[in-house]
């Protein structure tokens, strides 16, 4: 098995070799399904604006008086200045203009929104992660935590962010703390959650055998954590970092909706949803997704960088 | 409680025979000064009298051990053979402190096992290998080094040592999953007399190999325990690796866990090779562990 296993690769590295126009078709034959869905997704989104914003665009070409048929009806749908639905050209163009007419630190330039909404994304993550593993680490050595707190960190998520949200800031606020505190108080809330979880689960991961092995050591309870527990758990805390990173970025986002900030994806959202924006809310929304793809695709990097030096087999 | 039950048990030699059973529970047991290791012989590596083990499970109680009486001495090599579920492992596991006996006494080095197993006076090795595999050789073989706070500068040339001992020099910086089951069992080996004790507890260790390596890691084993004569408890399930490693040969049986005959090897102490196990002799020794196997009704 071992020596077809070795026959196998030899052709493939060849074929990896000889890197060129073929391997770069073969590569993007490879992604030809997400093209497809990317394709699917604009037709529907297309169609979608029509079927929307033809109601107002049909009573504006009839108080223009004006006759008018399919194509005035589509191209204006297409290209309303507050549609319900905006066009994703039109979402596309408003995305670019705010990065390329506008300076970086420019209340206009998305950039600068989704600097302010990432520093609090970061210190909430940060915060998270470490009250994640903190009680992971009490919940695992004390069984009176382990029963008592669970109970208490479930019910927790089972509120409602929008209900905590405000009391947060307030409450921050009137003891003097800055608006990234609360911000970040508030994603810490959501994202600590699963980093608790699946780091409980990934510190009992070690097997009895690996526990036997350090009690014949008569090694200490953080030796035993520390050179047992804790590296045995990191695939699992890096699984929880993916979600819990995600998480953190709606709950900084979230937080900044009841501050009335200036700065922030949040406070773009909002002053969109105000002024009836909508290419702006969208385009708003389309820096934060990219925002969070790019946090996780951050956390993906350290975690392979990780099992590098961990020694992992390579995939 | 198992300082005091063990303190009663104490005083002259122990006897195979469990005649004069010492059921204290350790409560009412009338202090006896512990030997004292200045003017006395060495203490004897184990010393078992009338030990049981009861498992408290869901349903009934499992008896895993029962009146065990058992003295190994030092520099001895004593296999623990017998069917699954005859207490060997268990037994093993008492003697390493990783389970407690419900009645009768044990000392290991003239200590009670907790004490033993604190004073660090064990290396084991289990079935599996148990490498961490975030660790390279040389690191797992450095943890229990790391682990007793030997100092930094120390630990990588004794580990390197024992990887040498074991045959394994050129390959510190691999991982475990880059290593054969066999070469894995050997870094584990290594590992274990890293620290450098006086007893080697060793449960099953080549029971997962194939038999080639195992015979390989057999002879290598008895190369090791002929330099080094560290006392060598060993369990396992195969007649001629019993016979082809041990001095002693402790038969068990189960339902309930028991010893049921302790077999004196007549093989010469030094010097065997496989070749040996073709000859007449060794056939006479395995007959008579098979022998005493059959003796234990356990092949139901």
């Amino acid at each position: 098995m071992g020596e077809s296993a070795a026959a196998a690769i030899t052709p493939a590295r060849m074929a990896s070799g000889a890197r060129g126009v073929r391997g770069v078709l073969e590569h993007l034959g490879a992604q030809w399904p997400v093209g497809l869905v990317v394709a699917l997704l604009l037709l529907v989104w297309y169609a979608a604006a029509v079927g929307l914003n033809a109601p107002q665009v049909s009573e504006r070409l009839d108080n223009l008086g004006n006759p008018w048929g399919a194509n005035e009806l589509i191209a204006g749908t297409w290209n309303m200045e507050r549609p319900v639905l905006p066009a994703p050209h039109q979402i596309a163009a408003d995305f670019v203009s705010s990065l390329v007419d506008h300076e970086i630190d420019s209340p206009r330039n998305l950039l600068f929104h989704a600097g302010v909404t990432l520093t609090a994304t970061l210190l909430g993550f940060g915060l998270g992660v470490a009250l994640g593993v903190a009680i992971a680490v009490g919940v695992v050595h004390n069984r009176v935590l382990d029963r008592g707190l669970l109970p208490w960190i479930i019910a927790s998520q089972t509120i409602p962010i929008l209900a905590i949200a405000p009391m947060v800031v307030v409450v921050l606020g009137s003891l003097g703390y800055p608006a990234l505190v609360s911000k970040a108080v508030i994603s810490m809330y959501l994202c600590f959650f699963p980093v608790a979880i699946g780091m409980v689960k990934g510190l009992r991961s070690p097997d009895p055998l690996q526990l036997d092995l350090m009690r014949t050591y008569s090694a200490g309870a953080s030796q035993v954590l520390g050179k047992l527990r804790l590296p045995a758990a990191l695939p699992y805390l890096f699984a929880s970092a993916k979600v819990a990173i995600a998480t953190s970025l709606i709950g900084a986002i979230v937080g900044e909706l009841p501050t009335g900030a200036q700065a922030g994806l949040g406070a773009r959202l909002l002053q969109g949803s105000y002024f009836g924006q909508t290419v702006q809310i969208w385009s708003a929304l389309v820096m934060a997704s990219l925002l969070g793809v790019a946090l996780v695709a951050a956390v993906g990097l350290v975690e392979r960088a990780t099992q590098r030096w961990m020694g992992a087999r390579p995939a | 409680m198992l300082e005091s039950a063990q303190g009663a048990a104490h005083g002259g030699p122990a006897a195979q025979s469990g005649a004069t059973a010492q059921h204290s529970g350790g409560a009412g047991a009338a202090p006896v000064p512990l030997r004292d290791a200045g003017t006395a012989a060495l203490p004897q590596a184990v010393e078992a009298r009338d030990l049981s083990l009861v498992f408290q499970t869901a349903d009934a109680p499992v008896t895993a051990l029962t009146d065990v009486n058992l003295n190994i001495a030092r520099g001895e090599f004593v296999s623990f053979i017998g069917p699954s579920g005859c207490g060997k492992t268990t037994l093993m596991r008492v003697i390493a402190d990783l389970e407690r006996p419900s009645s009768g006494s044990i000392l290991v080095n003239g200590m009670s096992p907790e004490a033993a197993r604190l004073a660090r006076a064990y290396g084991y090795v289990f079935q599996a290998a148990a490498l961490y595999p975030w660790r390279n050789v040389l690191k797992n073989v450095m943890l229990p080094l790391e682990v007793m706070g030997v100092p930094a500068a120390e630990r990588e040339p004794r580990a390197r040592a024992q990887l040498t001992q074991v045959g394994l020099e050129g390959f510190e910086r691999k991982f475990p999953w880059q290593l054969s089951g066999g070469m894995q069992q050997r870094v584990s080996i290594a590992r274990a007399l890293a620290i450098e004790p006086q007893l080697l507890l060793m449960d099953e260790p080549f029971g997962a190999l194939d038999e080639i390596t195992r015979d390989h890691l057999n002879e290598q084993l008895l190369r090791l325990w002929e330099r080094t004569r560290k006392t060598v408890i060993f369990v396992t399930h195969s007649i001629s690796e019993a016979v082809f490693l041990s001095s002693r040969i402790v038969v068990m049986s189960p339902r309930p866990g028991r010893i049921i005959e302790i077999i004196d090897n007549t093989l010469p102490a030094s010097g065997r090779t496989l070749d040996l196990r073709d000859s007449p002799r060794f056939a006479e020794v395995a007959h008579r562990v098979r022998l005493a196997l059959r003796a234990g009704h356990s092949y139901e």
